[in-house]
């Protein structure tokens, strides 16, 4: 009798395989956007508004022009298409014409042959500015007499949500009032690509971006081109969070591409990068809190305050999910939500890891814990008494229909060792101390605080958009064997969607080698590299279309096989009939098999009036409980560790799992004590990474983590998206710790020195919440068009219709052309 | 932009003579980011990393030497007995940063934030300048004048700083929003004196250029004389005199808010260092001493 080894597929799902870009990577060999070189390139430059508001009476190039080396310089008036573009609502200039509305804006770029002679000539551009007021306080925006940003208000959306009675008695009422500072996703990678024009008048650009596809939906109208001529191929991209969501330098290098001839490379430097990207919204929330006596949540109510800057970017599906999350993981009968997202004169803000959920969890784990002291009952005991779950029906009226394990991480996070009591003094090494390597402590005024929080966003796209993906799957034989080549348009921003797809092809197909094609737009759209949804979104592409392969090839075996009864198998690289190999794979590989499917996720609905509707696609929960000591006295922190469960779904990689987790808690943690973006009358004060801190690993606890796997149904393998929810809840966790140290309010982050030492009270709402904007639900946007809300794909040309409106503003400005 | 790579210090003092323009490099860890933002342009480079005399690192003389081109991992590694000049450097940057940087480039960038300047101050340090005509030592509050400026002349360059041993315990702190990698929001070194029974105590990154607090360190001084603790490091100031020693560095401080902390914060801050600072020198003195 012989022993049988079943034959298995190395490398496949569930594993911790290395990561397909680790060796390059790790060796410094991988070529990122910014190392982009083509033969006879020039370099672009852009110059842009240093006002927050003004008339751009006049521009004069010919300073520019007139230097040597120097090959365009184009103004609005040359950009041959649409001259405006966005995300959501295409508001924002190519380059302004009349207005520049937030300091920063591009009003002129050009070419030259150097980067040095390209930044000389940027400072030889006169631009004669009028100086108009701005409005850069997101309350004062919505006050009548506000300048206004768009000639239609300063009203960007407007989210109303009703649900049941939210005049219900409760027992008990805890009220708050919380701010979030303006955080930036600082990717270590600065906006970069290289635009080459093409034989048939096209071009191609190579581009770090998120989202190849929606990049060209914006660009090839601005152009004047048809998509097809418009190709892309994503380039190296040095972390993302958000901030390539929007465009950057896309059309500018592709307009001076076309306009010279030759390939034109655009590279930010670091102050331009903060200057060139959306950030996290700021935020001001006022949070009502009513429970019985027992700890059951009786109602909710929110005013949320949002400011989106200049242009709408993201920010409707922003101010939708702030909204929509506002009152937490919890079941909340009764809630009264109003969410304003609004324009001023501010740089723009968009996505950002979070997406809007980052502010509220500060605010409702922040008033859970209120509500847990007034009732005088443990805080993780309250949250789990109001877990939401499967079936719970959520104030937009949403019925949770996936997992939902909510108590579960909970529990498990609890239930995560504490670290060991450290003793105050005699550590030796003062990187032991809050204030770390500056060597202030040993050990004086040393207080330790425990805090929890719990957190919840969507994976996906919401509010009735099917941002689905495709993936198209080729297995093949050469010498070496089979081998599965997939192409897809997911955009690889250091997360690891490439090792992943790798890794459910393996699965899929029973073969171990996997090419993965460089994604370009030669492929269907495979959505955003946003919001948690590569892994459900392209993985089901993945395994749909190597699902699609598998059955082309089974038909082949059983046209070839003798007796076509019984189940067949792929493993190892062989064909398995109920068990027995039949021959490997490479043998049925003559011709190659090729499929391409699409994924969609369920299909979700916009918010009505009331707020109410089925607005996302599926959750994913995490709960994180934080350790810190304060140096009371110097108010410094030292996080100690951070213990955190997540619910994921299923882990496809758990390395990389728990890679999202401690990296979504760093920059959580980041906004908790250090990272704010600081503005003053709408300019930024700290553009550059030695006063835009980010943490170190010196700042960074040991992260404890725990996987909750309960499959999500639908979703590939059950799995969920992990990159955000730790972000989210990291904040809030690490915060309340804070004040279970210090007992101060702490209602505003990032938390200061000053605030932990008592220097600066807690901040107060200068003026009560604004009243609800007149007409609930989204604004549109005149002329500009846009569909309402989500993250929608851009419609066809408006027509330029406004009553009396010029329909080609931007030919009023005279200025230069190119070379 | 010229670069000039001059081989021995005589080449390099000539080249300076004739470019009184070119602006001396070493590590870069400043130059090259003030160039990479474009805040800076200058005509001329001079790289100074080359010149053995700027890389002498050591005792001289009853003195310590440190030339100018010595990175802050070499202090540390060959001066830990200069207790708070090591604790200066281990705060600087990162390891990629105190490879590349050097204390001549704090002296020669003079901004009150420059980590090793404190250090330097509390030792009474002097700075050696070297021209064409010979080399002179300024002692520090004459070179860094202000903030961002120096008493260094157009056709000079800095060899090293140089300061007599003292016996007796001190430390450096330095307070930043982040744990490790930051520019100081206030730092204070704090060197007591055995031989000359004296206090010194200097402050960065809440005045102009670095501070010191003579009020404080007479008062300090004169304590500790009072309790008898220069004799017997057992008998200690009063807790009150302790306090009030913090509150007279505090005074000394002239902060200002700006974009990485309040001025109330770093007053604070000040008084909390010098509380500590004293108390740990205090403790060494008991345990027995740290030179």
């Amino acid at each position: 009798m012989s022993v049988r080894t079943l034959p298995v597929t190395r490398g496949g799902i569930g594993e911790s395989v290395p990561r397909v870009d680790a060796v390059p990577k790790a060796k410094g060999t991988f070529l990122f956007a910014s190392d982009l070189w083509a033969e006879d390139m020039l370099w672009g430059f852009t110059v842009r508004s240093p006002h927050p508001h003004a008339r751009i009476r006049s521009i004069d190039v010919s300073g520019a022009l007139a230097h040597p080396g120097v090959r365009a310089v184009l103004l609005a008036g040359d950009v041959p298409g649409r001259k405006t573009y966005g995300l959501e609502f295409a508001d924002q200039p190519v380059l302004a014409w009349d207005r520049v509305r937030y300091a920063g804006e591009p009003v002129a770029i050009g070419a030259a042959e150097d980067p040095e002679t390209a930044r000389r000539a940027g400072e030889r551009i006169v631009v004669d500015y009028e100086v108009l007021p701005a409005v850069t306080d997101m309350a004062q925006a919505l006050r009548a007499d506000a300048p206004r940003v768009h000639d239609f208000g300063n009203v960007l959306r407007h989210v109303h949500i009703v649900h049941g009675d939210p005049d219900a008695p409760a027992d008990v009422w805890v009220e708050g009032y919380y701010e979030t500072a303006v955080q930036d996703q600082a990717p270590l990678g600065p906006e970069a690509g290289l635009a080459i024009p093409a034989p048939d008048g096209g071009v191609d650009l190579y581009v770090a971006t998120q989202w190849l596809h929606v990049d060209r939906q914006q660009i090839a109208p601005c152009l004047g081109l048809p998509a097809h001529k418009v190709r892309l191929h994503l380039a190296g991209v040095g972390g993302a969070f958000g901030a390539r969501e929007d465009l950057s330098m896309q059309i500018h290098a592709s307009l001076l591409a076309l306009r010279t001839g030759r390939p034109v490379k655009i590279a930010y430097g670091r102050e331009e990068s903060f200057l060139g990207h959306v950030h996290r919204h700021p935020a001001r929330i006022w949070m009502r809190h009513g429970a019985r006596r027992d700890g059951t949540l009786v109602c909710v109510r929110a005013r949320i305050l949002v400011d989106g800057g200049a242009y709408a970017s993201s920010s409707a599906a922003v101010i939708g999910n702030a909204s929509t999350f506002a009152c937490g993981p919890y079941e909340v009968p009764n809630a009264l939500v109003d969410g304003t997202a609004v324009y001023t004169h501010n740089p723009p803000c968009g996505a950002m890891r979070g997406f809007g959920a980052v502010q509220v969890c500060f605010a409702h784990e922040a008033q859970m814990d209120r509500l847990a002291r007034a009732l005088g009952r443990d805080p993780v005991e309250l949250r789990l008494r109001n877990a939401l779950r499967t079936s719970s029906v959520l104030p937009t009226g949403q019925v949770v229909r996936g997992s939902a394990p909510v108590a579960a991480v909970i529990r498990r996070c609890a239930a995560l060792p504490l670290p060991p009591e450290a003793p105050p003094a005699g550590r030796g090494d003062p990187r032991a101390y809050p204030g770390g390597c500056g060597n202030v402590s040993r050990g004086e005024r040393l207080r330790r605080g425990v805090g929890f929080a719990v957190g919840y966003k969507n994976i996906a796209y919401s509010e009735g958009f099917d941002d689905a993906s495709a993936a198209r799957v080729r297995l093949r034989a050469d010498a070496a064997g089979p081998i599965a080549e997939v192409r897809s348009a997911a955009a690889e921003v250091g997360q690891g969607i490439h090792t992943i797809l790798a890794q459910i092809a393996r699965t899929e197909l029973g073969v171990e080698r996997v090419a993965i094609l460089p994604p370009d737009t030669g492929v269907g759209s495979a959505g955003s590299t946003s919001a948690s949804r590569q892994t459900m979104m392209s993985g089901g592409a993945v395994q749909a279309a190597c699902a699609a392969v598998r059955e082309a090839l089974f038909a082949r075996v059983r046209r070839s096989l003798a007796r076509p009864r019984g189940e067949l198998r792929l493993a190892g690289g062989l064909v398995l009939l109920d068990g027995e190999p039949v021959g490997p794979i490479a043998a049925f590989l003559d011709e190659p098999v090729e499929a391409e499917r699409v994924y969609h996720h369920r299909p979700t609905r916009p918010l009505d009036a009331r707020g109410q509707g089925e607005p996302h696609a599926a959750f994913a929960f995490a709960a994180e409980r934080a350790v810190v000591e304060v140096d009371e006295e110097l108010g410094l922190v030292r996080v100690v560790q951070i213990a955190a469960a997540q619910d994921v779904g299923r882990a496809l990689h758990p390395q990389s799992v728990q890679g999202q987790i401690e990296g979504g808690t760093a920059q959580g943690l980041g906004l908790a004590l250090m990272e704010e973006l600081q503005l003053r009358d709408g300019r930024i004060r700290n553009a550059s990474f030695t006063d835009y801190l980010i943490p170190t690993i010196a700042d960074m606890p040991p992260v404890v983590s725990a996987l909750v796997e309960e499959p999500e149904p639908g979703a590939p393998y059950g799995a969920k998206g992990v990159g955000e929810p730790a972000t989210i809840v990291a904040t809030a966790a690490i915060v309340a710790a804070l004040r279970d140290a210090t007992g101060r309010e702490l209602n505003r982050v990032p938390v200061r020195p000053d605030d932990l030492a008592g220097l600066a009270p807690p901040v107060a709402p200068v003026a009560p919440p604004p009243p609800p904007p007149q007409g609930s639900g989204p604004e549109p946007v005149p002329w500009a068009h846009g569909l309402a809300t989500g993250q929608h794909e851009l419609l066809q040309e408006p027509a330029h219709e406004g009553a009396g409106e010029d329909p080609r503003p931007w030919e009023r400005t005279r200025g230069g052309t190119g070379s | 932009m010229d670069v000039f790579v001059p081989r021995t210090l005589d080449e390099a003092l000539e080249i300076k003579a004739a470019r009184p323009d070119a602006v001396p490099i070493a590590g870069g860890t400043d130059l090259m980011v003030e160039l990479n933002l474009n805040r800076r342009r200058p005509r001329a480079l001079l790289d100074v990393s080359r010149l053995a005399e700027l890389r002498r690192c050591g005792r001289e003389d009853g003195a310590v030497f440190l030339g100018a081109g010595v990175s802050y991992t070499r202090v540390i590694a060959e001066l830990p007995e200069c207790v708070p000049l090591a604790q200066a450097s281990r705060a600087v940057g990162s390891p990629q940063i105190r490879n590349r940087g050097t204390v001549g480039g704090n002296l020669g960038t003079a901004s009150p934030a420059g980590d090793a300047l404190p250090v330097l101050a509390a030792y009474d340090a002097e700075i050696v300048v070297a021209t064409r005509d010979g080399a002179r030592a300024l002692p520090w509050a004459q070179f860094l004048v202000g903030p961002k400026q120096t008493a260094l002349p157009p056709d000079g360059l800095i060899l090293g700083a140089r300061w007599r041993i003292a016996r007796g315990p001190g430390s450096f702190s330095k307070v930043g929003t982040r744990n490790a990698m930051v520019i100081a929001i206030a730092s204070l070194c704090l060197v007591l004196d055995e031989e000359q029974r004296a206090v010194r105590v200097a402050l960065g990154s809440v005045g102009p250029t670095v501070l010191r607090a003579p009020d404080a360190e007479a008062y300090a001084a004169e304590a500790m004389a009072r309790a008898g603790t220069w004799d017997d490091p057992a008998a200690l100031p009063a807790p009150r005199e302790i306090e009030e020693w913090a509150q007279r560095v505090a005074g000394a401080a002239r902060p200002i808010d700006d974009v990485r902390g309040t001025a109330a914060y770093r007053r604070h801050a000040c008084a909390a260092l010098a509380r500590r600072a004293l108390r740990w020198a205090l403790e060494d003195r008991r345990a027995g001493g740290r030179a």
